[in-house]
């Protein structure tokens, strides 16, 4: 990682996420809750179709965060889910992260995180600490 | 409704749970990354989740009802394959915001006596 500079932006990278994904997800986690999967009973309970688990999007978000520094460098994450990201049958949904450096102290930097899909934020105050 | 009264009440996990490379691989390559030799920074919900909801059950929760509002991790180390990990899962808070319910979750891991991370998953229980 060469020397960061607070204000630094890191180059937006694109995730794909549809219904495939949500299926191995759910594997992988064990969250194998139906809004993620059965669209039927996801829209029986009022939302407008399968969302995708919020810890997934959290999770892409990660994975960005570890290509900067090397995810044992990682030492802080948190986001709030403010917005679902619908994932519709056969349809790739795109979900855009960008960053950028906060503030940095004491060995440690602040990244913030921006994650959109379709032109919404979905992830509210995302923010990594690494150690530099 | 949550209880009040179990704000503070702690489950830990009877059993350890051990880590294998594969379960960081499967975690891992769900999200695109292919360094399996150390779990991604969100890996340990795949543990935590389990302990959370055995915490939240009886607890009076209307699970159909409820979303995840928000997550943090502290991670004192990353999660590596080998690792004994035992959990256990404190109800920090409940509160009402409006209509909704608001129950913060906080989820140790632990190897030995040595922290390896801290969750806190905030539930919000639509009305």
């Amino acid at each position: 990682m060469s020397q960061l500079v607070t204000g630094q932006e890191f180059p937006a990278k694109t995730f794909t996420i549809n219904r495939e994904l949500l299926i191995k997800y759910a594997d992988a986690s064990g969250d194998q809750n139906p809004i993620h999967q059965d669209e039927a009973f996801a829209k029986s309970v009022g939302l407008p179709d399968v969302i995708a688990h919020g810890m997934l999007t959290m999770g892409l978000a990660g994975k960005y965060l570890s290509d900067i520094s090397g995810a044992e460098k990682v030492i802080q994450f948190s986001a709030k889910f403010i917005k679902p990201v619908v994932v519709p049958a056969n349809t790739d949904v795109l979900l855009i992260v960008s960053g950028k450096v906060g503030e940095i102290a004491d060995g440690l930097a602040k990244i913030e995180l921006l994650a959109m899909c379709n032109e919404i934020k979905v992830l509210g105050v995302a923010k990594g600490v690494i150690k530099l | 409704m949550l209880n009040p009264d179990l704000v503070g009440r702690t489950f830990t996990s009877a059993d350890s749970v051990t880590v294998t490379k594969e379960a960081i691989q499967k975690f891992a390559e769900v999200l695109g990354e292919s360094n399996f030799d150390i779990a991604p920074p969100t890996f340990s919900i795949s543990i935590t989740l389990d302990q959370s909801q055995s915490l939240l059950q009886g607890s009076g929760l209307d699970w159909t009802r409820v979303v995840h509002g928000e997550q943090r991790f502290d991670i004192k180390r990353p999660i590596i394959a080998g690792d004994v990990l035992v959990g256990s899962s404190t109800i920090e808070s409940a509160r009402n915001v409006a209509e909704n319910e608001i129950v913060t979750v906080r989820s140790d891991l632990h190897a030995g006596s040595n922290l390896v991370v801290s969750t806190w998953s905030t539930l919000v229980v639509r009305a």
